[in-house]
């Protein structure tokens, strides 16, 4: 296998859209010939090169041709321009228990969907005990899959899929299945397919998870590629491109311009300006173990009820380190108008050294509007304090000891 | 690929004894309609057997096959909507699954055929290797339109429609009820001679393919060339043209279906 696993070359869709989707004979006698369509370009010369042993994602808006695109990278569409040439055995999962056949047991259907994915009998007899054990379908293996759950069907479409040890798996979109431990187990995996230099090509809408998963990112617009590159800046900017129709609220006189990140939200409230305060005092660093205020300026235009706020810390290499917000510690804000702060009181601050980027926001009661989100608002430096822990991101606190035979400290 | 065969009678009750009765219904109400009441008169067979049941089996089981691989492989797209918009495999493999599960019931039902033509006092041991032969070659002649039909009713829905109607003529239009002498021996003065039916009618090579099964089986005879031709020709511009098309369509089928 070379470099690359997947090399896609001007690769273009067209789909054909129906004015009247009459597919029938009768309608072709009648017409004398096929139905009239328009043409509609899903892909428009792509050039991609996924490498070999990355994981590799695709981001972009719903309808930008994403899902077509993986579509034709595992071979389910052909292109009408271009070629893809893949190197590599591939897995794709599209759907997860596409290929379950409701009458029969999830034994079966084990033996009949990883047939469908190119493994020999011998193969799935080997990892069959891997594959229900990994789905955690131990008592219902025999059960007609029709009596399933939608959580167990996905589970173990998801089990045979990823245990098909494909050289390049891909997939699109099915990631948020199962219970918390499932997905936990679906992460673990991804992190072994990984460690096995094998290829994934993912496409989520999930941006954390694409910021902390792939290697690279590639992000498609109507069907255009428009850029590859690092997943932290390419979500980023497509954060950011993403939010450009809403409307920005108006950036004010003495309000803090230095984020330089994204800035989105309706405006009800805004969010001025985030300071760190070390002792009281306003700080660019503060030290590990110390004890340090996050103050966010706030500004409501009219009153505004019950507006949640909320923080995230990130560390420059895109890691989330914590988030916390006034709705999970069930804090009332009360009815905001005017102006005024709001204080997040960190008694000690148990980052490890090291530069960190605030990200502040403020939703509604609900948090599903956003009135006002600033991404990397601050940007501020841990120094080494007490605890001294430098490796890592945070420290526990905790404190050692050692006993030897002797009873005695050593 | 034996999901087909497991999907297909699971949850009836009695399973595979379903497959077995269908055919021997048939067989039950045609040998009363035509054998006793219409009085077909069967050819002589081997040993001088005159059965029309035997004579009958010999020619229905190869068209049952014929039909269902047809009808089989024109579902075999729609059906399988699911599995061709969500996986990458070769297409193909949906028709041919369709006629191998399809191949082992028209086996097993040949073999109780065979056994039948022994205890009747007909023995086919010696014409069972011939006749294998044939079934596979007609398994290839119906493949081959199985897969030129499963695309054919992707692209135009109705298909199915015109396919039924298109069989049951074709039914009717093979020596399977009746023995092919009838078709000979019809008056140069009828309607059927002037319309030159009877010429038109060789040209079906269904019925080629039944006049070879009944000559291994019921009458014991190497059929003769133009019949060999015509079987071993047919099956492979079948299977050809069935492939060419096919392919030709096939990129297409996650979008159209």
């Amino acid at each position: 296998m070379g470099d690359v696993a997947v090399e896609a070359t001007g690769v273009s869709k067209r789909f054909r859209l129906y004015h009247e989707r009459n597919q029938s004979l009768k309608a072709a006698f009648m017409r004398g010939g096929r139905a009239k369509f328009d043409e509609f370009w899903a892909l428009q010369d792509v050039d991609l090169q996924i490498p070999t042993g990355k994981t590799f994602g695709l981001i972009g808006h719903n309808g930008s041709g994403k899902s077509t695109l993986l579509k034709c990278l595992a071979g389910i569409l052909v292109p009408d321009k271009g070629s893809i040439a893949v190197h590599g055995r591939v897995s794709a999962l599209l759907e997860l228990g596409a290929g379950f056949h409701p009458e029969l047991s999830g034994r079966d259907n084990v033996y009949l969907n990883g047939s469908i994915l190119g493994m020999s009998r011998k193969q799935i007899d080997k990892s069959f005990d891997e594959i229900v054990d990994f789905a955690g379908l131990e008592t219902f293996i025999d059960t007609p899959v029709k009596n399933y759950s939608s959580g167990m069907y996905v589970r173990l479409g998801f089990s045979v899929a990823i245990n098909v040890d494909p050289e390049i798996l891909m997939v699109d979109e099915v990631l948020a299945v199962g219970d918390e431990n499932f997905q936990r187990k679906c992460m673990e995996k991804f992190a072994d397919f990984r460690a096995d230099g094998r290829t994934v090509v993912i496409v989520s809408h999930a941006l954390s998870t694409m910021r902390t998963m792939c290697d690279e990112v590639a992000w498609l617009d109507h069907g255009k590629l428009l850029e590859v590159g690092r997943p932290q800046d390419l979500v980023d900017s497509y954060v950011g491109q993403s939010h450009d129709d809403r409307v920005a609220p108006e950036v004010e006189e003495g309000e803090e311009q230095s984020g330089r990140g994204a800035r989105w939200g309706s405006g009800e409230v805004v969010i001025r300006s985030v300071e760190l305060l070390a002792d009281g005092a306003p700080a660019t660093h503060v030290a590990t173990g110390a004890d340090a205020v996050f103050r966010i300026h706030w500004k409501a235009a009219h009153p505004v009820e019950e507006p949640v706020f909320g923080i995230a810390i990130h560390t420059l290499d895109g890691i989330h380190v914590t988030g916390p917000n006034t709705r999970d510690v069930e804090l009332s804000t009360g009815t905001l108008s005017g102006e005024g702060w709001l204080d997040l009181h960190v008694p000690r601050l148990m980052l490890t050294p090291g530069t960190y980027e605030l990200t502040a926001a403020v939703f509604d009661r609900a948090v599903v509007h956003t009135f006002d989100h600033r991404d990397k608002l601050l940007r501020f430096d841990v120094a080494p304090g007490r605890p001294r822990d430098q490796y890592g991101v945070v420290s526990l606190g905790g404190s050692w000891e050692v006993r030897g035979d002797s009873g005695a400290p050593a | 690929m034996l999901r087909e065969l497991r999907g297909k009678y699971k949850g009836t009750a009695l399973g595979w004894f379903w497959s077995l009765l269908n055919p021997l219904a048939a067989t039950l109400i045609f040998t009363v309609v035509f054998g006793a009441i219409l009085r077909v008169t069967p050819t002589v067979g081997a040993n001088g057997v005159q059965n029309y049941t035997l004579f009958l089996l010999c020619a229905l089981l190869p068209w049952n096959f014929f039909n269902g691989v047809v009808n089989g492989g024109m579902a075999a797209m729609l059906d399988n909507a699911n599995l061709i918009k969500k996986t990458a495999f070769p297409r193909h493999l949906l028709v041919l699954s369709a006629t191998v599960s399809l191949f082992v019931t028209f086996a097993i039902e040949m073999a109780v055929l065979a056994v039948a033509l022994l205890v009747l006092g007909v023995n086919p041991i010696l014409w069972l290797i011939p006749a294998l032969i044939l079934m596979i070659l007609l398994a290839v002649f119906a493949t081959g339109l199985g897969l030129m039909l499963s695309v054919a009713n992707v692209y135009f829905r109705d298909s199915a429609h015109v396919v039924t109607i298109a069989m049951q003529v074709l039914f009717y239009a093979t020596p399977v009820i009746y023995p092919l002498t009838l078709v000979s021996d019809v008056s140069p003065t009828s309607l059927v001679a002037r319309l030159h039916i009877d010429s038109l009618y060789f040209l079906n090579p269904l019925v080629h393919y039944v006049e070879a099964f009944r000559d291994l089986l019921y009458e014991h005879q190497i059929p003769d060339l133009t019949t060999v031709l015509v079987v071993v020709l047919s099956s492979g511009a079948s299977l050809w043209l069935g492939w060419v098309v096919f392919n030709r369509f096939a990129g297409r089928l996650a979008e159209e279906l």
